[in-house]
């Protein structure tokens, strides 16, 4: 009978939850929680995973505010491909097991004014907000991929007619951009390779710690060399060469 | 008493997660059990055939082997070595197998039931669970990657060579291949017009062609990529058992091990899940199961009976596939993903684009089914030329000799060999 009630009791308790709010507290204490962790910690790795578990609760916000494809998005590509390239860069480049980093004092006084500056701008921002809540029911189930699909490419299906030309100039600047570090990063990684002087080089170049050398005197071998510089050099001399 | 509980909605997706977890967990530990039959099967060997029902003498083809196994696995000592990371060590598990799991909230298991009649409730009820996520297939591809995470702090946290050499291969192996994964995806995307997995495989039962069949070369493509993926034989680098001992689970024992292969097993489920609702028509079956606007009970079962045969289907392929290939090195790998696939990929992609930029144009000219077969032809023959030139290029064979550059002592050495011969 206690079992009952207790039931009857937590039952209207459960119902009577904010689940929105509560998933809204839930991934914003996270977020904020593992921004935090990221500053104070010291190992590399957890810092890492740390960043990651906090971008992932700011996915878990967009989806709660219905953008599921800004969710997907941050999922993929901040979760799933920038960090993963960073870990994999942090584990490649780590020189001793469980490497830990400490910030000196001089970064640690930038680094406050560049997230103050920051934090001042978001605080505007925010409190230029004229109303927080949930948002009205007709705007909840509209799908979000196509419209912003159009949008970058510069039709605007929200505000049609409404002089707003969409985002193609943005959409282009940052592909030329992504280009550019495309380009920059091929460049960078490209197969560096040592240029090897060839043997009729080093011959013709003569260093003085080769130049001493019994086989200079030998017919057969200035024969065979100075053909091989004849035809690499000037055509005519080819034909007597060889 | 009734205005207190969750909403209809909350319960169906409660249950379709309840029937999805359960049935995956079961399908996994009978795949064990499928593939090991497989291998004796391939191996000319009996594979396990005597664990039947316990206490009894009734061996059951070994069928009681699943249970067996999974009790043994459980009851191990859980032995965690004093050299770990002791929270990734044990977060690494929990990380993979949670983000191979919620992959399946995109995923549909099935076509549609007919109205259940529960007011509140959608009619008809999908089998999804989540069936508002308007892009699934992002959902699927972002968690998939996720997934690299629980790989790559399981192989840091355990500090061990073997485990850290393991861990790397993954990261790299699953970063290099999700691009052709993604290149073969968009194909499909493009052609059917939605990120949503259900509409893909709609929009291939009311053409009746399967993507397979319209875009060979991105089926081929996906299928190799997802094979990387789920790190099955041929790509199996970041395990290697001959040459890493188990790579990034080697300090694992007990039940986080047996989180690891589960979640393994999963993503060769996802995998198998992907290419047949992507590539070869869903739950789609010429002649039986009819148009997508169809709902009916017996339609939903059968639907549902045809999309779990081909996906065993694929499963099995996915088990002789093991047996057929050695494992790839690791140049190898990598030149596959990026100068065979990537390519491949990028080329189907472009016949893709401009087959559903022209149809209209065609349809116009040609009448629709000539249309259709000027859109089945054009990737055909993109599919012959790119395998082809990848066949004539061969930019994945490799010289294994060793490279010989001329330094400054090799004048004197061949000029030394001139002397010899003069």
């Amino acid at each position: 009978m206690t079992g009952h009630s207790l039931l009857g009791a937590a039952l209207p308790m459960v119902a009577a939850i904010n689940w929105h709010s509560l998933f809204f507290l839930l991934f914003a204490s996270l977020a904020c929680g593992f921004a935090l962790a990221v500053v104070f910690t010291t190992n590399v790795v957890r810092m890492a995973l740390h960043l990651v578990l906090s971008l992932a609760a700011t996915a878990g916000l967009f989806f709660l505010a219905n953008a599921e494809f800004i969710g997907a998005m941050q999922l993929m590509i901040y979760v799933g491909g920038t960090l993963v390239l960073l870990v994999f860069g942090v584990m490649l480049t780590a020189q001793q097991p469980f490497v830990s980093i400490r910030t000196s004092a001089r970064d640690q006084v930038l680094a406050g004014v560049a997230g103050a500056a920051t934090l001042a701008v978001l605080l505007v921002a925010v409190l230029s907000v004229g109303r927080w809540g949930l948002p009205a029911s007709g705007e909840v189930d509209a799908p979000t991929a196509t419209p912003l699909g159009m949008a970058l490419l510069g039709v605007r299906v929200d505000a049609a007619g409404g002089g707003h030309s969409g985002f193609l100039l943005p959409f282009e600047i940052v592909s030329v951009h992504l280009l550019v570090v495309l380009v920059g990063a091929a460049y960078l990684a490209r197969a560096k390779r040592r240029r090897t002087p060839r043997p009729v080089d080093v011959l013709a170049s003569a260093d003085p710690p080769l130049a001493p050398r019994p086989a200079v005197a030998v017919p057969g071998g200035v024969t065979r060399g100075a053909s091989r510089s004849a035809l690499v050099g000037s055509g005519d001399a080819a034909g007597g060469g060889a | 008493m009734n205005a207190v509980l969750p909403s209809p909605t909350t319960i169906a997706a409660l249950v379709k997660i309840g029937l999805l977890v359960g049935g995956l967990m079961t399908a996994a530990a009978y795949l064990v059990l499928l593939e090991r039959w497989i291998a004796a099967w391939v191996q000319d060997r009996k594979g396990p055939n005597r664990v039947g029902i316990p206490l009894t003498n009734i061996r059951l083809f070994g069928l009681g082997q699943p249970l067996a196994d999974g009790l043994k696995i459980i009851l191990k000592e859980d032995f965690t070595p004093s050299h770990v990371d002791r929270v990734l060590y044990n977060a690494a598990p929990l990380l993979i197998l949670a983000a191979s799991l919620a992959i399946f909230a995109a995923i549909p298991f099935g076509s549609v039931l007919p109205p259940l009649g529960i007011p509140g409730l959608p009619d008809p009820v999908p089998f999804l669970v989540a069936p508002g996520l308007d892009v699934g297939v992002l959902w699927v591809f972002a968690l998939s990657s996720i997934a690299v995470y629980g790989v790559l702090l399981g192989g840091w946290a355990s500090n061990n060579k073997y485990g850290f050499l393991g861990g790397l291969r993954s990261s790299a192996q699953l970063v290099a291949y999700e691009i052709p994964l993604g290149l073969g995806l968009l194909g499909v995307v493009l052609a059917a017009g939605s990120l949503k997995l259900d509409r893909i495989m709609e929009a291939q039962a009311t053409s009746g062609v399967w993507y397979a069949f319209a875009q060979p070369l991105g089926f081929i493509v996906f299928l190799v990529a997802s094979f990387a993926e789920a790190a099955r034989l041929p790509f199996d680098l970041p395990e290697a058992e001959q040459e890493l001992v188990g790579g990034y689970h080697t300090e694992y024992s007990g039940i986080r091990l047996l989180l690891f292969l589960v979640a393994e097993f999963l993503h060769m489920i996802t995998a198998a899940f992907l290419i047949v609702i992507m590539f070869l028509g869903g739950w789609h079956l010429w002649g039986v199961t009819g148009s997508a606007a169809e709902v009916s009970w017996a339609g939903a079962l059968v639907r549902f009976a045809i999309l779990s045969a081909k996906i065993l289907g694929v499963i099995v392929f996915f088990m002789l596939v093991r047996w057929s290939w050695p494992r790839f090195r690791f140049d190898q790998l990598m030149n596959l993903a990026w100068k065979v696939m990537l390519p491949l990929g990028l080329a189907n992609l472009v016949t893709v684009a401009v087959v559903e930029e022209y149809r209209p144009w065609l349809v116009e000219r040609l009448g629709s089914s000539g249309a259709g077969w000027v859109a089945l032809a054009l990737p055909w023959g993109m599919f012959f030329v790119g395998w082809i030139v990848a066949g004539l290029l061969t930019p994945s064979g490799t010289d294994n000799r060793p490279i010989h550059t001329h330094g400054p002592l090799d004048a004197e050495q061949s000029l030394a060999e001139d002397l010899v011969e003069a």
